[in-house]
């Protein structure tokens, strides 16, 4: 069992489609034409097919196989520098202290694992959503946050 | 000297309060040891042989007096009285206890500085010339632009989980004093035809068990696109490098099997939707971070009293002439603190010497100080007036040795003495060779000489670009030790050549012995340096002097 985490409180899953796993370098939207239509990648999708992937489905959900494996922060950045406006969700083995950084590549939310809320309660990712503002980043370049360039 | 403003501290005490409550989380258990690491890495703690240790960053390089009595301070409260001063500008702590180092990171927030990603997969401390802002042969000061790239990197959402740690250094002066091109992005300032400065960016140098030299990605940047560049390169790099074995995980690694072409080619184009709305930094605030970095007000009164003790006290003359470099104001010289004491471990500092350091430079460097990636203290801006004054105090405080750039001028790295991953030790080596050629009182003879030693194939003491390098290794339990020749870390960068098979601990430092000895009997003349030397005869009179038996049978 997984459970969303947005706006740094337990959510319920606003998707209401199926997300299509991709696969095999190719990705078919599923479910009835009316649908909401999901697209499941690994962190090791080529980013152009990603960004070129992304317009066909309202949401895409980016696979984090490790808490190391940092490739889902730079794809979300590519995603939303690429015009994508959709949901997009992280999803697998983030730690909270991640969180921020999920947020400020252009996640709008992630989806963990009941076991890892266990370990680190909502009151950490709450805590640890603090930090999205006040960033060295920010001060620098005064460009729009790469959550708000789509 | 860069100031924190309200932003700064604030930044740095959030990180300190986000620290100590990860490390209550891992003690409650709501990380684990393996979630831990990164985060610890990332504030700078190490866990190391017998204890752990904590890197300070000294941003390029820089410290002032105020700085350098606080990390003495700390040296005495929370360690054992001294630190260790290491090749990338960062001050490491050998002994420090986990409970306290929240405490330390405090301590260091009074004074501005922090430890904030010395260590983990994320852009490290970026290093520069430890002569910025002084060096007669500079184009322009890099410490702004260090600056900038600190402030970039620091937190960057994108990039704090890379596939391996990423070292950015910069130059400003066509003599290359920070390696650039063993770095994995080297940035050179330069002018382009128009006269416009900009960046020449290298990228994929880096030494440990691949050397590599830096190849160029971009020939000429405007100022402007430095940091979208940066962010396109890290990107580029944090998507495609390699995951699956971390010691083929640098980028380094990625260049070399994808080729140049491709990486620009990837570059470039993330260059192109990142650049777009990149807008920044403000012109307010690069001229705000400029301002910290104006030269002082000289004070440009000569004194006969230097060219006096010049004449008169033979031990300043010959400190003059290798301690001290040219300013470019005629007026001063860069004076260097060598942290090699003849049997010293190199680049280690007790907290007395941090002090009379910091009180020289107050009353007599306009309050600034340097930390170079060979591991010794520089005091930039000195009138030559009060150099005399200042080779008094050095003296008194056991810091005159007079040996920059010399044989005994050796940078190791930590070794077995407190190194986990060393698989042999480099300190004893590096003392054994000073004491040797300190006894033969032939060091000023030999002349410019850069001995490096590594206690393992990972290269921190550099030995792949020292003129003669040494790397220690495990051999069936036995420490055993490899020697390098014509390695080069300046503008004419090489790699060393592999002399022959290594050799056991006690015949080591007559090994060394003998390739200097031979230097002395081979060389043109007085000027022609080991490097000069080498250069010109190749390594086969240093084989025949090293593995005489060997060559015999070939013969």
């Amino acid at each position: 069992m997984t459970v969303i985490i947005r706006n740094g409180e337990i959510a319920e899953d606003h998707f209401k489609g199926r997300f299509a796993c991709f696969g095999d370098g190719i990705a078919v939207p599923v479910g009835a034409d009316t649908d909401e239509k999901g697209l499941d990648v690994p962190s090791s999708i080529d980013p152009d097919e990603l960004v070129g992937l992304a317009f066909g489905f309202s949401a895409v959900r980016i696979d984090f196989p490790s808490f190391a494996d940092g490739r889902g922060f730079s794809l979300a950045a590519r995603l939303r520098r690429g015009g994508f406006k959709g949901l997009l969700r992280a999803r697998g083995h983030l730690i909270s202290d991640q969180y921020p950084m999920a947020i400020r590549s252009g996640f709008d939310e992630i989806e963990i694992s009941r076991e890892m809320l266990e370990r680190q309660p909502v009151e950490l990712w709450a805590e640890a959503l603090q930090r999205v503002e006040g960033t060295y980043f920010q001060r620098l370049c005064a460009r729009r946050p790469v959550r708000e360039a789509a | 000297m860069y100031i924190y403003d309200d932003f700064d501290e604030g930044f740095v005490r959030e990180r300190v309060r986000q620290f100590r409550g990860q490390i209550e989380q891992r003690i409650s258990g709501a990380l684990t040891e393996d979630e831990f690491k990164p985060l610890r890495l990332m504030n700078g703690l190490y866990l190391q042989l017998h204890a752990y240790m904590l890197r300070v960053a000294i941003p390029y390089g820089t410290l002032d007096s105020q700085k350098m009595r606080q990390l003495a301070y700390i040296a005495d409260k929370w360690d054992k009285g001294y630190g260790h001063f290491t090749t990338r500008q960062n001050i490491q702590y050998n002994w420090p206890k986990l409970t306290d180092v929240g405490d330390i990171l405090d301590a260091l927030a009074d004074v501005d500085m922090h430890a904030i990603q010395t260590s983990g997969n994320c852009v490290r401390n970026v290093t520069s010339d430890h002569f910025a802002g002084a060096a007669a042969d500079e184009i322009e000061d890099p410490r702004p632009t260090a600056e900038l790239i600190r402030q970039w990197s620091t937190d960057h959402p994108e990039f704090q989980f890379l596939p391996r740690k990423f070292k950015i250094a910069i130059t400003g002066s066509p003599n290359d004093r920070a390696v650039t091109r063993a770095h994995d992005i080297g940035i050179r300032m330069v002018r382009n035809d128009a006269g416009e400065a900009g960046y020449e960016i290298i990228v994929g140098g880096g030494l440990g068990r691949t050397p590599m030299e830096g190849k160029v990605l971009r020939e000429f940047l405007p100022k402007a696109d430095l940091l979208p560049y940066l962010e396109a390169v890290l990107q580029t790099y944090n998507l495609a490098g390699r995951r699956d074995n971390k010691y083929k995980a640098r980028i380094k690694i990625l260049i070399h099997e994808g080729g140049l072409d491709d990486f620009r080619a990837r570059t470039e184009q993330a260059f192109e939707t990142i650049r777009k709305d990149f807008a920044g930094p403000s012109d307010e605030l690069a001229a705000n971070i400029a301002r910290y970095f104006e030269p002082p007000e000289f004070n440009n009164v000569r004194s006969h009293g230097f060219e006096k003790a010049l004449e008169a006290n033979p031990a300043f003359r010959s400190f003059f002439e290798t301690n001290v470099t040219e300013h470019r104001n005629p007026a001063y010289a860069i004076v260097t603190v060598s942290l090699k004491a003849h049997g010293a471990t190199p680049g280690d500092a007790t907290s007395d010497q941090m002090r009379t350091v910091a009180d020289i430079a107050e009353r007599y460097g306009h309050d600034e100080i340097r930390v170079s990636h060979e591991q010794n203290l520089i005091l930039p801006h000195v009138r030559k007036a009060d150099l005399p004054a200042v080779y008094a105090l050095l003296v008194d405080a056991g810091l005159a040795t007079a040996n920059a750039g010399l044989l005994s001028d050796i940078i190791a790295c930590p070794g077995m003495d407190y190194c986990a991953l060393a698989t042999a030790r480099s300190i004893p080596v590096a003392q054994e060779i000073a004491q040797r050629f300190d006894e033969l009182k032939l060091e000023h003879e030999i002349g410019p000489l850069k001995i490096k030693i590594s206690g393992c194939i990972n290269a921190c003491g550099h030995h792949h670009v020292g003129h003669i390098g040494i790397l220690g290794l495990d051999r069936a339990g036995v420490e055993n030790y490899q020697i390098t020749l014509g390695g080069d870390a300046s503008e004419a960068f090489a790699l060393g050549e592999r002399v022959g098979p290594s050799f056991p601990a006690d015949r080591i430092v007559p090994a060394i012995d003998t390739i200097v000895t031979t230097y002395l009997e081979i060389r043109e003349s007085e000027e022609e340096t080991f490097l000069e030397t080498y250069r010109r005869t190749g390594s086969a009179p240093f084989k025949q002097a090293l593995y005489p038996e060997e060559n015999r049978h070939a013969a």
